[in-house]
């Protein structure tokens, strides 16, 4: 029982964690980007379209990823090219995106693909309770994992992590430096978009393999408020994708078990939880449990700085 | 040769006043390409867009009947602006109010047809006011996100309202489809002229000039705006900003409450999936063209509802999805973003800068 839920959590966890990383990375440069919910359809419309056309999963997941980054390059330049609104700028993208996922998305509708499937690790997979959760998963959860590793590492073991923290703290003195900051922010923006995007993919291709309209449910959401919670820190953002896969897989496991709740009120619990999590990391983080960049949400002009 | 960027010391008022338009023409045009790669022929679909909203008395009536959701919660949304708050959850803020008002008229059994429509119309205003509260009062007393809060209770709304249409309200007699009973007629607006056009049209018109006077001729209206340009001046000169935080959020979503309650009672006379189809979301772009002005909202929400009475004739001859709407939308905001910066700055060719 456990170990089916635990394996549950993972997998519904998963495209909110992919997520929740390219959110962070945005906000670490110091650009909101509440685009999220329509890059992650965009992301599941271009891998399913591509998987569908190629036959190939990594087709899809590369198409993901750029048309992601694509769309996300239209947030990127309005924000930091020419400094507009970050709030309203990444709510527009996720109307584009819906849209344009409807739009486009119409001939695919009812199609299907063979989606990701479970690859074990040797040895490991056979570990009791989280051997199957964790070694036993698809591609892309493995990916996932990397990714939390990676993106740790980048952000506090090198050069250009550093420059692109500096960039949210204080891009003056990044510019000062040096540090290229529009291009650098840019940069940070657009594969922060692209992870999204594969976080949409993993929706597409490996949960449900086909497309559905508006597939993603507010999960965009989700991330942005997971964000908050994680401190802008990777490893933290794995917990709380999974705590809120957890729930997701608990929902669906009492659906399953027939309970006499409706399952309208059990859908409510992942947003209600949200708001939940959102409140207690807001007051954590006025008690200095993590820190907000400094910058995040200004737009950055040479000749303001003082 | 060189591109450089400079402030303008004054910002273009001509380029101030037609930038929406501008916006507006852009998006069509880009809108044209997408329009073309799912094989419609664009200018034929705009010519179709003004006929079926403009072209007819019928369909000016329609969009008129599109437009009043749109005003009340652009009214909402821009209210909050006003103040630097984001109220991004006027979508469900109207399925709350419709809500309230569909439960006073199923279940309250008032016989008279003015106190009926009052009470339905202060249920959906007060509980849209406190749906919008509790975002007022986190952020009022915590710092919680406004965006996100007021953003993740759409979907909670929406799925209460699912809940009582499939559950406890679902019309015994209704073939058990998704929706409530039929209102009676003391629960209904006036219609005119043999049209969908109902009286909850003048009431958000009304709407809107109470709260051009609130803004412009009260104290209240002169705090919002101190609080939302300079929020430490304000609580230097002794304004709660606190307290006026929980209170326009409460403005706010009670305003787009009340457009739940004019769909109601006005359009659909009863309460089933559905009832907005994104007004919600179109809202904020409302507020957004409209630069937080009353009389700009109900223009820009008319201009809204030639679009929205026009995508509904596109999804009917071309299959095309509702949700095409949103793309364009989404456009108008990319362009009219972009637009700001040319209001704010001049951009400049210096040629031979460098070689000299």
């Amino acid at each position: 029982m456990l170990e089916i839920l635990l394996d549950a959590t993972v997998r519904a966890g998963t495209p909110i964690l992919f997520a929740t990383l390219g959110a962070i990375i945005n906000e670490r440069a110091g650009i909101i980007n509440l685009g999220i919910e329509g890059l992650m359809l965009i992301g599941a419309l271009a891998g399913f379209a591509a998987t569908h056309s190629s036959g190939s999963l990594l087709v899809g997941v590369s198409a993901a990823f750029v048309a992601a980054f694509a769309a996300g390059s239209i947030h990127a330049f309005i924000t930091v090219q020419l400094r507009g609104n970050q709030i309203v700028s990444g709510l527009a993208l996720t109307m584009f995106g819906i849209g344009i996922t409807a739009l486009f998305g119409k001939q695919l509708v009812g199609l299907t693909i063979d989606g990701f499937e479970r690859v074990a690790v040797p040895g490991l997979s056979q570990l009791p309770v989280v051997g199957k959760a964790i070694f036993n998963q698809n591609l892309l959860i493995y990916l996932s994992f990397f990714l939390v590793a990676a993106i740790w590492l980048f952000f506090y073991r090198t050069r250009w992590g550093l420059a692109v923290r500096t960039l949210g703290e204080n891009p003056a003195a990044a510019d000062t430096c040096g540090v290229p900051v529009n291009l650098y922010r840019f940069l940070a923006v657009t594969s922060g978009s692209g992870l999204v995007g594969i976080g949409g993919a993993y929706l597409s291709l490996a949960s449900t393999p086909m497309w559905i309209e508006n597939m993603s449910a507010g999960r965009g959401w989700i991330a942005v408020a997971l964000v908050i919670f994680a401190g802008w820190s990777s490893p933290k953002a794995l917990l709380g994708a999974y705590l809120f896969g957890g729930i997701t897989a608990m929902q669906l496991r009492f659906q399953a078990l027939g309970t006499t709740v409706s399952a309208h009120i059990l859908q409510m619990l992942p947003y209600f939880f949200t708001i939940i999590v959102l409140v207690i990391s807001t007051l954590r983080l006025q008690k200095g449990a993590s820190q907000q960049p400094e910058s995040l949400g200004l737009p950055y002009d040479r000749e303001d700085r003082k | 040769m060189k591109l450089v960027t400079e402030r303008r010391e004054i910002s273009s008022p001509l380029l101030r006043f037609s930038a929406p338009l501008i916006s507006i023409g852009f998006a069509l045009f880009v809108a044209g390409f997408l329009l073309l790669a799912s094989g419609v022929n664009p200018l034929e679909a705009y010519r179709e867009i003004l006929i079926e909203s403009l072209g007819s008395l019928y369909g000016l009536s329609e969009t008129l009947v599109k437009t009043t959701p749109l005003i009340f919660a652009g009214l909402g949304v821009s209210l909050a602006f006003r103040m630097q708050i984001w109220n991004i959850g006027a979508e469900g803020q109207i399925y709350i109010g419709a809500m309230a008002a569909s439960g006073v008229a199923l279940f309250s059994g008032i016989e008279s047809h003015g106190l009926m429509l009052l009470t339905m119309f202060l249920a959906a205003f007060t509980c849209g006011g406190l749906w919008a509260g509790v975002a007022g009062f986190l952020r009022a007393r915590w710092q919680v996100n406004e965006v996100i809060v007021t953003l993740l209770m759409n979907y909670i709304a929406i799925l209460l309202v699912d809940y009582l249409i499939y559950g406890p309200w679902k019309d015994p007699k209704g073939f058990n489809f998704p929706l409530t009973a039929q209102f009676s007629d003391t629960a209904r607006l006036a219609e005119y002229f043999d049209t969908r056009l109902h009286s909850g049209f003048f009431l958000a018109v009304f709407v809107a000039l109470l709260l051009y006077l609130f803004m412009e001729r009260t104290i209240w209206g002169y705090q919002i705006k101190v609080i939302g340009s300079n929020p430490k001046a304000a609580r230097y000169a002794g304004m709660k900003t606190g307290m006026a935080i929980f209170m326009v959020l409460f403005l706010s979503g009670a305003i787009a409450g009340v457009a739940g309650f004019s769909e109601v009672a006005g359009l659909q006379h009863r309460l089933q999936h559905g009832i907005s189809p994104g007004y919600g979301y179109t809202a904020i772009i409302i507020a957004w063209l409209a630069k937080r002005s009353a009389g700009g909202v109900v223009i820009v929400a008319f201009l809204m509802g030639v679009l929205l009475v026009g995508g509904d004739s596109l999804q009917l001859l071309w299959q095309l999805p509702v949700a095409f709407v949103y793309a364009f939308q989404g456009l108008i905001l990319f362009f009219l973003l972009a637009s700001d910066f040319f209001i704010l700055y001049r951009v400049k060719l210096i040629k031979g800068a460098a070689d000299a």
